[in-house]
């Protein structure tokens, strides 16, 4: 199997099992690279993907939350580099598939062969580019590929249905649907059109479709359950790790255990 | 001649540039530019670059922006024999002069411009990013003109160092948006920016300052500001019986010296941006992005942008917001790698000192910004006396008055000599 069949394998277990599948997003290394680690396996425990976010300067389609985590991360030293050496310290250990979420410029620093080939020693799946457009990718979409790593796409309610379909079929491991038109960490409530929104990217999918972007709750997950086969929470955990609070309890509430 | 094209490629390329060729279809100027947005985005890149390819060359968008330019922003600006500052530096020095352009600076044309094509285009509201506070001025006076609401994002450091210009906004009629998240400058203001277009990308018009960002800014930006060169061109022929040796101009994201230098790049001139030197060579000290920095992505474009080996953007130091930036247009990054634009820098004191000499020799105060281009163009003149220089003088210094104060007028003394 190939790294980024991995992923959608992970989605339609969750489904087969009668629950969404649930991806936590944190920023790596934030709030203490010391327990990165640490925090990494406690939330691959109970997500069924695992979304890493590279923290980067300028992380212009982020909210406030990932912001500061991406800030203050970077100001405790944490890299690509960094983080791929912490990844090699509990590689077999993370049964979850892994996700990196990283803006362009940090991974073409790195060189983008280089990049797949270090991704994959280190266990990483698959690759989220939300600055990214299709038209611009496919040269770190040819070397991911080359390894079996696939490059996310990310589907927006803006999104017109032609260039829907194109962007379904690019899509490797699931079709990322961004739930509002919006930046990341919105608390105003998911929209009421998003039903109709989820189920026409879903009949254009081929792979498992996972709805991100302000969703919070148990009742947040339970409703994009119904229309998208994951889900995935960013901001919200990331504020749990920000109070200092176990994550896992909050992730069990989220599918109902 | 960078590594990055071969020399072959490189003539290729400015050839295409000169005949008009660039950006591509792909919005690349050679490796240069291209769109790198939020998908949210893409749409909206896609609507604003057909607005710009139906409207821009119309003879009705052209009649209206040509007669705004004249009646409104005052245009053409003047070009000045400067015989003081020209005697002192052994040099024939012209300049053309952005500053008394309405509301003191280049940015009225680029602000206006892309106003009329915003109502055009239906937007319900227009938001727009400032570093010095000049492209804020300029969008919130031109929204005015053409009755849209506008939004400025500023960032807080930004906002005190340029306190005139918060309080100009506010009475043109803008709100004006602290920006408190990242480096708090130019660059934070950008990003902030587009956040905010991402929430309403169908209503909003972002009217974006400099020639720097995804395509199709960095081309609708040059095109708006040429402007400024193909007048200069023109005097310069009527006045100075003939064209300067070399033309100077000061480079942040770069707008007022593509506008300049752009209908120059086919003529026997000698062209150099200007970049801030900052107070030192060391990554943080300066913002002299195409002097010192590497290829990478920065909001929406493949170019020059100063970084650190894990491709983090840096933070920079200028003594003047304008320049206070970390990348730099992609089509300055073109013409750095093909050589026909060479870029230089020029520190924080020696900008100061240019401007106290322009103020004391010509009765001139301009913009800091604008000072590092007369502090290069000095060093020119130096090494060759008797050249026939051009400056663009992008715009006053009114502004800069918080931060002049704080450096005592060295000139004031011999000023009447």
């Amino acid at each position: 199997m190939q790294a980024h069949e991995r992923i959608a394998a992970a989605i339609d277990a969750a489904t087969q099992s009668g629950r969404p599948g649930l991806i936590p997003f944190i920023t790596a290394g934030y709030p203490d690279p010391q327990r990165f680690v640490e925090t990494l396996k406690s939330i691959a425990s109970v997500g069924d993907v695992v979304e890493l976010g590279i923290p980067f300067s300028d992380p212009m389609a982020d909210g406030m939350t990932i912001q500061r985590s991406s800030f203050e991360a970077l100001q405790k030293g944490v890299s690509l580099k960094w983080i791929f050496e912490q990844l090699d310290t509990v590689s077999g250990e993370i049964e979850a598939p892994l996700v990196m979420m990283s803006y362009l410029n940090p991974l073409l620093a790195f060189g983008y062969e280089a990049l797949a080939e270090r991704a994959l020693a280190a266990g990483v799946c698959g690759f989220i580019v939300p600055d990214l457009p299709f038209e611009e990718s496919e040269e770190i979409r040819t070397a991911l590929e080359a390894r079996g790593l696939g490059l996310i796409q990310l589907v927006t309610p803006a999104t017109p249905t032609r260039r829907l379909q194109t962007l379904c079929d690019a899509s490797r491991g699931f079709v990322y649907a961004v739930t509002i038109t919006g930046i990341t960490g919105g608390d105003a409530g998911l929209p009421e059109d998003l039903t109709d929104y989820l189920d026409k990217v879903a009949a254009l999918s081929s792979l498992p479709v996972c709805a991100g972007f302000g969703i919070r709750s148990r009742d947040d997950v339970a409703a994009v359950g119904k229309h998208a086969a994951g889900a995935i929470v960013g901001s919200a955990l990331v504020e749990v790790l920000e109070r200092g609070e176990d994550p896992q309890p909050y992730l069990r509430s989220l599918i109902g255990q | 001649m960078s590594a990055l094209l071969q020399a072959d490629e490189a003539s290729a390329l400015l050839e295409a540039a000169i005949r008009g060729d660039l950006p591509d279809e792909r919005g690349r100027f050679g490796p240069f530019g291209g769109r790198y947005v939020p998908e949210t985005l893409v749409p909206a890149f896609e609507r604003l670059e057909k607005g710009v390819h139906e409207h821009l060359h119309e003879p009705s968008f052209r009649a209206e922006f040509q007669r705004e330019l004249h009646e409104w922003v005052g245009r053409p600006t003047a070009l000045s024999y400067a015989p003081r500052l020209s005697e002192s530096w052994g040099a024939e020095v012209w300049l053309k002069r952005e500053d008394l352009a309405h509301t003191g600076a280049h940015k009225i044309n680029n602000a206006i411009g892309q106003a009329i094509l915003a109502k055009r285009l239906g937007a319900k509201r227009v938001i727009a990013e400032t570093g010095a506070g000049q492209h804020g001025v300029a969008s919130a006076a031109a929204c005015a003109r053409v009755g849209l609401p506008c939004t400025v994002y500023m960032g807080a450091v930004d906002m005190e160092r340029q306190s005139p210009n918060v309080d100009r906004m506010r009475r043109l009629g803008a709100e004006v948006v602290a920006v408190e998240s990242g480096d708090k400058t130019l660059r934070a203001a950008i990003d902030e920016a587009l956040r905010t277009w991402v929430t309403d990308p169908e209503g909003i018009y972002y009217l974006l300052g400099s020639a720097v960002g995804a395509h199709p800014y960095p081309y609708l930006v040059r095109e708006l500001q040429s402007v400024i060169g193909q007048e200069a061109r023109q005097q310069m022929i009527d006045l100075a019986g003939g064209l300067p040796d070399v033309a100077f101009a000061c480079v942040g994201g770069g707008s007022n010296a593509i506008g300049l230098f752009y209908p120059l790049l086919g003529d026997d001139i000698e062209l150099i941006g200007v970049e801030a030197g900052g107070t030192g060579n060391g990554l943080g000290q300066n913002a002299a992005t195409l002097a010192t920095g590497t290829p990478g992505v920065l909001q929406g474009s493949y170019t020059i942008i100063l970084q650190d080996q894990d491709g983090q953007v840096q933070e920079t130091h200028s003594i003047s917001a304008g320049l206070d930036y970390s990348g730099v247009g992609p089509e300055h990054a073109l013409l750095q790698a093909t050589g026909r634009v060479q870029y230089i820098s020029a520190t924080d004191d020696e900008a100061l000192e240019a401007l106290e000499e322009l103020c004391a020799s010509e009765g001139i105060l301009t913009a800091l910004e604008t000072s590092h281009a007369f502090a290069a163009a000095r060093d020119y003149a130096a090494q060759k006396p008797g050249s026939r220089i051009l400056i663009g003088n992008s715009g006053r210094g009114d502004k800069d008055m918080p931060t002049l104060t704080k450096y005592p007028a060295r000139t004031r003394s011999h000023a009447g000599a």
